[in-house]
């Protein structure tokens, strides 16, 4: 089957602490640390976009993709829930600036937090069909969370780009599973800014059982049980629920550890499991399995179970690693700053 | 006035119940009261439900719900009195019976309260407050029973201690029940850590938001006798109300509607609060237990949060008080708690209540305290062995 022959990620530098944003909403700072671990999230400054970090984990999956010609690839799709535009693809502009236009078709994904997987599912597809050499599927957004809402203590930015091929590959897509019901978890309605959502009812009826579904389905499908797979990626919408799902389906702290950014990331949306995969991927050796769980409200969860080859251990440090992205040189800045940078402060026109 | 009794009871599931809706909910607890009294038939029913049109945009409950129970046709009448409206409904079944109107009558509650988000539940149940007066200006209920809490303590002294006592104890008692929502135990300092919601009030001093129904089956002791089930005898109902607003109250540390409820009750019942073994009164906060614990008489104004404190009213205290865990631990789906507190004293009186929850000495005499809003209403039931 198809996989991944280049791959990278992007983050923000800057960072917001729960107890900041705690502190100016009269919040309680340590239920939100131990509740959800939760640590701290990043913040895309002014001057990031979906688009722009589109194009910067592009940039890096270039760098490790054994130098493809970008007019090559033959598809791009972002799968977001901030394209800053509503009508006009992020895909023209990402597709423009690493030059692989005109000859490419282009869409941009919706699915809550899944979209970036199924930009994963359908590049895979297209590769897999034959129908183009490579294909790029791109994970990111500059996540909206309410003030003062649970969901403002996590939502982050960040965005994960994977190019798929055939040849030369540095996971191979083993397995995939699709796994979808109509849940209304979470929503965000046209011209509303913040998405809404049905509190504790996003957990065991929405997140966990879609999650779970689609796990399990993918381990009966290839005959496989958590002991096979050295790691496990999971969406992270905080940091208790990926290891809640983890520990319950049978996977250990270990397993997921390289993948789980969230409790210093924040919620990443539709960029969370990927990104995970990418920081795994990271850390992975030849030979490794690693089971791949995304999750979008509405709901839906794509799995996949990727093989890693020998190339990784080629291309790994070709383009900066997603946790030196995660840790270091960063910009902690104060929730005025915050709100400045997230245009939460209404201005005069 | 005939002698009226209970002869069948029947809870749904609670808790935060997704995949059951408000329908689902009261026909599972009312299959399960009509299995458990053996009737073939209902001569009528009374549904206690607070808001199901806040909750869930439903009205008509009385005909939408016993259709569902596969018996259109059957009168059918929505008692509401707030949080008060379970007991309600038991008094309307109790006074139909005991008429000789009807011989075998359901009274039910039910309500659906997480279908919406904490904001407009919060909205729904604040109906039951002074729109005008309280709500206008920001009152909720954590703050009318904060207020409450504050001023008893101001004039009683009673403590943080005592409060986080009501909330040990109930969660104890809950632990054993194997209905209830938060079925696990508390100790006092983590009910003093936790998240505060309206000082002195904090999170695990309040009941939680419920899904759930709870039905009884009220018929005569003539008709419970040939059935050959368990029964109790329904001895006394009083009900009482009081200003709906807080701040027309000559003394907020006591809620007056309680007190004429349970002289009424009593006074028809033929009994006095010492002749009372074990009582379920309406936890909706910490406070409410202590106040109502001397609304009702049992304690002189000030000295319930001692009692409690010292174990008076554990399960194995003098005057065991929410042996079901109350609503602090059982749940608060409003409409049917007042119907799920005469579950409680039925299966303690007849020796049903599951898991070590049973009070030792077979008791004879148990009561019921059911309350709307912040002491707006309230309803009493004394129930005696057969």
């Amino acid at each position: 089957m198809a996989g991944i022959v280049g791959y990278g990620a992007h983050l923000p530098r800057h960072r917001i602490k729960v107890e900041e944003i705690a502190k100016v909403w009269g919040a309680d700072a340590p239920s939100y640390k131990k509740g959800l671990m939760l640590r701290e999230k990043s913040v895309p400054p002014p001057d990031m976009d979906t688009i722009t970090l589109s194009v910067e984990a592009t940039k890096n999956a270039l760098k490790r993709s054994g130098g493809i010609d970008p007019a090559d690839i033959g598809a791009v799709y972002i799968g977001s829930e901030s394209h800053p535009y509503a009508v006009k693809p992020s895909g023209t502009t990402v597709a423009e600036a690493i030059g692989a236009t005109p000859d490419i078709h282009c869409a941009d994904f919706e699915f809550a937090c899944k979209a970036g997987s199924e930009a994963m599912f359908v590049a895979l597809s297209h590769v897999d069909a034959k129908a183009m050499p490579y294909a790029l599927a791109i994970a990111a957004d500059t996540s909206q969370g309410a003030p003062s809402d649970a969901l403002e203590f996590s939502a982050a930015a960040g965005a994960a780009a994977f190019i798929m091929g055939s040849k030369n590959l540095i996971a191979e897509a083993l397995y995939t599973h699709s796994y979808m019901t109509d849940m209304p978890d979470f929503w965000r309605r046209e011209h509303r800014f913040y998405p809404m959502h049905g509190g504790r009812f996003t957990g065991e009826e929405a997140y966990f059982a879609h999650t779970k579904g689609a796990s399990k389905a993918i381990m009966e499908k290839a005959g496989m049980k958590p002991a096979d797979f050295k790691y496990a990626v999971f969406h992270q919408p905080n940091g208790k629920f990926p290891q809640k799902v983890a520990f319950d389906l049978g996977f250990t702290q270990q397993q997921i550890d390289p993948g789980w950014l969230s409790p210093t990331l924040g919620n990443t949306y539709s960029g969370a499991s990927p990104i995970g995969l990418t920081a795994t991927l990271d850390v992975a050796q030849p030979g490794d399995l690693i089971l791949m769980c995304s999750y979008g409200s509405g709901a839906g969860s794509d799995s996949f179970v990727w093989k890693v080859t020998e190339r990784i251990n080629e291309v790994r440090d070709l383009a900066v690693r997603t946790r030196k992205l995660l840790e270091e040189n960063l910009i902690y800045v104060d929730y005025g700053t915050y709100a400045k940078y997230r245009r939460k402060i209404k201005m005069n026109d | 006035m005939r002698e009226v009794c209970i002869v069948g009871v029947g809870m749904s599931q609670w808790g935060e119940v997704w995949r059951m809706s408000l329908r689902d909910l009261h026909t599972q607890a009312a299959l399960r009261a009509i299995a458990a009294a053996g009737v073939d038939h209902l001569d009528s029913l009374y549904v206690g439900c607070m808001t199901g049109g806040l909750f869930v945009g439903q009205e008509h409950l009385a005909s939408l719900l016993t259709d569902y129970m596969g018996m259109a046709g059957l009168p059918a009448v929505r008692v509401e009195s707030a949080c008060a409206s379970g007991g309600m409904a038991v008094r309307q079944a109790f006074i139909d019976v005991g008429s000789g109107t009807s011989d075998i009558v359901m009274a039910s509650g039910v309500e659906k309260m997480t279908d919406c988000s904490g904001g407009d539940a919060t909205y729904a149940l604040a109906t039951a407050a002074d729109q005008e007066y309280e709500v206008f200006n920001g009152a909720t209920f954590p703050g009318l029973y904060a207020m409450m809490a504050t001023a008893h303590m101001a004039k009683y002294g009673t403590t943080r201690e005592m409060l986080s006592a009501v909330a040990v104890k109930n969660h104890h008692n809950g632990s054993m029940n194997p209905d209830a929502q938060y079925p696990f135990k508390v100790s006092a300092e983590q009910v003093a850590k936790s998240v505060m919601v309206a000082d002195p009030l904090h999170i695990l001093d309040c009941s939680p938001i419920t899904d759930g129904a709870a039905a009884v089956i009220v018929t005569t002791v003539d008709i419970a006798k040939k059935l050959g089930k368990p029964y109790v005898k329904i001895i006394g109902s009083g009900a009482g109300t009081d200003t709906i607003q807080l701040a027309q109250r000559d003394d907020m540390t006591t809620i007056k509607a309680a007190t004429i409820a349970a002289d009424r009750a009593f006074k028809m019942a033929g009994k006095t609060i010492a002749d009372v073994n074990l009582v379920e009164v309406h936890d909706c906060f910490t406070i409410a237990e202590i106040v109502v614990a001397e609304s009702i008489g049992r304690y002189k104004p000030g000295k319930a949060g001692p009692a409690i404190l010292a174990g008076e009213t554990a399960l194995d205290g003098k005057f065991p008080m929410n042996t079901s865990g109350g609503l602090k631990s059982k749940g608060h789906p409003v409409g049917a708690t007042g119907v799920a507190q005469v579950i409680e004293i039925y299966k303690q009186l007849t020796g049903q209540a599951e898991n070590g929850r049973q009070v030792a000495g077979s008791p004879k005499v148990g009561m019921t305290q059911n309350m709307g809003g912040s002491g707006g209403s309230s309803v009493v039931h004394i129930m005696e062995v057969a």
